[in-house]
């Protein structure tokens, strides 16, 4: 984190410059989606941009390219938590609660 | 008795007590969009069909510019301040409040046109999670704003008394703001575009 006028100073031309990027990435988001791609390529093309977008965020507007550790550690372990919660659909998937008897192994004799 | 750290920095972690206590505080919040995020994705998965088109593209795109810019004019409030320049300042941090503000116009415009259509949360599991995450997330918008309030009204004679723990609560301001613009970056392709 600047803390002087003068690099803080420099950094301003930086930020005007991600905010641009920023809106010209929406403006590539909405035109891709006028494109209409099957459902799986533009859920990737759509993601994919939208994680640019929140790096450039992140990065530059947080300041997250230059923290300290302690900050960092904190978002590692953020990040573990935010994984296994993306993770639990999947699981649900996997383990056929609510899923028709039928569909996970045939119908149940007397049922 | 006064709070220790909130200017200087504690020598273990390096940080002031406010910007470890925001950024603690934004760890949480990622696990509560998250959480919502997780349970969109089930009720996606596990839908026969799911909708498109049912939102209009260019207003969220119109909020997404809106929430971009008011980043970036939040950004410069700080720059301003650490570059001694109060005016302008005032001026972004004001801009900024507006922008936000701008945003729940829109989205009061937004929410009005289903409303008046019968789309309420009941009408469909798509309409339930988009007014969840949207309404939690304009619940954030409006946090902000008090804040931004607070830091523009009666809060603002405390760059006169301790100018350094002012521009730290400016700093802790933004890092929330731009948290709630990047919740949005990931909002408005998954509800509006997928």
């Amino acid at each position: 984190m600047h803390s002087d006028p003068a690099a803080v100073k420099k950094t301003v031309r930086g930020y005007l410059m991600v905010g641009a990027a920023l809106l010209v990435f929406t403006a590539i988001t909405v035109a891709a989606n006028q494109l209409h791609f099957a459902v799986p390529v533009a859920i990737t093309v759509a993601l994919v941009i939208a994680t640019m977008k929140g790096s450039m965020v992140a990065a530059v507007f947080m300041h997250l390219s230059h923290e300290k550790k302690w900050i960092y550690g904190a978002l590692l372990l953020t990040l573990v938590f935010f994984i296994v919660l993306m993770c639990v659909p999947m699981f649900t998937l996997m383990d056929g609660i609510g899923t028709p008897a039928a569909a996970v192994g045939g119908e149940h004799p007397g049922h | 008795m006064n709070i220790p750290y909130t200017v200087d920095e504690r020598p273990d972690t390096g940080l002031t007590n406010g910007k470890l206590g925001i950024w603690l505080f934004l760890a949480s919040e990622v696990m509560l969009f998250g959480a919502l995020f997780s349970t969109y994705i089930i009720l996606r998965v596990g839908a026969p069909e799911w909708p498109h088109g049912e939102l209009n593209i260019w207003l969220g795109a119109i909020n997404t510019i809106i929430l971009i810019s008011s980043s970036v004019t939040m950004v410069m409030a700080w720059a301003s301040l650490k570059m001694n320049d109060w005016g302008k300042h005032r001026l972004f941090l004001i801009s900024t409040f507006l922008l936000a503000a701008l945003f729940l116009v829109n989205k009061y415009f937004e929410y009005s046109a289903h409303f008046a259509t019968g789309e309420l949360p009941s009408h469909s599991t798509f309409l339930a999670i988009y007014y969840t995450l949207t309404g939690l997330h304009g619940l954030h918008i409006l946090g902000g704003m008090i804040v931004m309030a607070y830091l523009l009204g009666p809060g603002a004679k405390m760059w006169k008394e301790n100018s350094d723990q002012f521009a730290n609560r400016i700093e802790a301001t933004g890092l929330y703001w731009h948290f709630v613009d990047l919740v949005w970056i990931f909002l408005f392709p998954v509800l509006y575009l997928l």
